[in-house]
């Protein structure tokens, strides 16, 4: 990275990365949001734009997090945390949870990742085969069966390597699955083409994102 | 006269035999049965196969079972958690081995025993590990595998209230696993929060009709907590 790169160019906070996913969901989509950064996308839909959240755990409407005096112990999200149930919510037992996620019922499924490459393979619940004991959850059911994976991540992880790639080298989530990938650096379909640039943070070139992304990148037609 | 409630956790627990498979309810501490699994414990049984969300935390409820080496094999989707030491140690050691299953195919699995559903085919997993050694099958031009029905010869579950033919409401999230498994399993053990009397819960309420259910007992255990 040049001293006048560095100078001129901020990279998206995890925080403008969940409100610029969050205005693409559009109202009455039915949405799953992968526990950690994805999360946070729920702040930034406001509660008049009727966007349903989906837990794994069986919980359909799920509302911001309660206030610290009004915790229901009964009722967490797939994270384990507390969570809320707004007017119309819904309890269900796992595997219709699941029915709704593997029936294709979900408008939406958006996920952290270790790696996307740009034929849509995703790679998000284990850093090797030898993994001491994988855990995958939900993941790979979400990335089947949802209607659209998006991808929320950084571009690179925190030596430098670049996560878009040519082929992933971790184990796979589920094979040509994810739509769009939301960075800190930029907004990326998944093409038939391969990888399209939607947009880049302010001061990034074209040329310095490709040279932080493993894959060929495509400018949008 | 039909009543499924039993009177002490020797009644509730008598039978299970060593080597058997035991499906266990909760999701984190919601909905988990955790005095039926201290009552597993305290009851014998061994060389289990235990299939769970979860592979416990701490050195309590499931995690203490493994623990004293009751626990052959765990079948779970996740086996990490706030505290996951009793588990990791086990499977470095080599002393306990692990079925890892995407969380939707466990809980499909289970439906299907339920169901009298031996085995179905699904897209979670294709080209993954978890796809390796089995059936791939194109079906209106998209993959699947088959996966096997995941059947119980006991299930532990958590209601919120029953009545003595064993019908079971759940409370908010505390649902999850529990019907999927009570209706999975040869011999379903249910603890609940409240005992109704017969008629008293709305039939449109009931979540888990007592045709599923064999024994009930009462544990006013209160919220759940810790996960």
């Amino acid at each position: 990275m040049s001293a006048a790169e560095t100078a001129t160019f901020k990279p998206f906070s995890r925080t403008q990365m969940a409100q610029r996913a969050a205005v693409d969901i559009p109202e009455g989509w039915y949405v799953n949001l992968g526990i950690g950064i994805p999360t946070l996308i729920a702040d930034y839909v406001p509660i008049d734009r009727e966007v349903i959240f989906h837990s794994e755990n069986g919980v359909l409407g799920m509302g911001p997090a309660p206030e610290k005096d009004k915790i229901e112990p009964w009722l967490i999200n797939a994270g384990k945390q507390y969570v809320t149930l707004r007017a119309g919510g819904s309890f269900c037992h796992h595997a219709d949870s699941f029915s709704m996620i593997r029936g294709g019922h979900l408008d939406l499924c958006v996920l952290g990742a270790f790696q996307v490459a740009d034929n849509g393979d995703i790679a998000n619940w284990a850093t090797s085969d030898n993994d001491t004991a994988p855990a995958v959850g939900g993941a790979m059911d979400l990335a089947a069966g949802a209607k659209r994976l998006w991808v929320l991540m950084e571009h690179t992880t925190k030596d430098g390597a670049p996560k878009l790639v040519t082929k992933c080298t971790y184990p796979l989530t589920a094979p040509a699955a994810v739509k769009r990938v939301y960075t800190n650096l930029a907004t990326i379909d998944v093409t038939e083409r391969g990888f399209v640039v939607r947009d880049i943070a302010p001061g990034l070139s074209f040329e310095d994102l490709q040279a932080r992304t493993d894959a060929k990148l495509h400018q949008a037609a | 006269m039909i009543n499924k409630i039993v009177q002490s956790m020797a009644d509730l627990m008598a039978g299970i035999k060593d080597g058997s498979t035991v499906l266990i309810g909760g999701f984190g501490a919601v909905g988990q049965p955790n005095v039926l699994i201290d009552g597993l414990i305290e009851q014998g049984a061994t060389d289990l196969t235990v299939a769970c969300n979860n592979a416990g935390v701490g050195h309590v409820g499931l995690a203490r079972l493994m623990e004293l080496g009751r626990v052959r094999k765990i079948i779970c989707s996740f086996p990490r958690s706030s505290d996951p030491v009793v588990f990791e140690t086990l499977y470095r050691a080599g002393k306990i081995e692990l079925e890892i299953v995407p969380q939707g195919t466990l809980a499909e699995r289970m439906r299907a025993a339920g169901a009298g559903v031996p085995a179905f085919f699904t897209a979670t997993g294709v080209g993954t590990k978890m796809a390796v050694g089995k059936e791939h099958r194109e079906i209106d031009g998209r993959t699947y595998i088959l996966e096997n029905a995941l059947r119980g010869d006991v299930a532990l579950v958590e209601a919120w209230e029953a009545d003595r033919w064993g019908n079971l409401t759940f409370k908010q999230a505390g649902r999850n696993f529990n019907p999927v498994m009570a209706m999975a399993a040869q011999l379903t053990l249910v603890q609940t929060q409240h005992i109704r009397e017969l008629g008293e819960l709305n039939p449109d309420h009931v979540v888990t009709p007592g045709i599923f259910v064999d024994r009930v007992l009462h544990v006013p255990y209160g919220d759940p907590s810790g996960f």
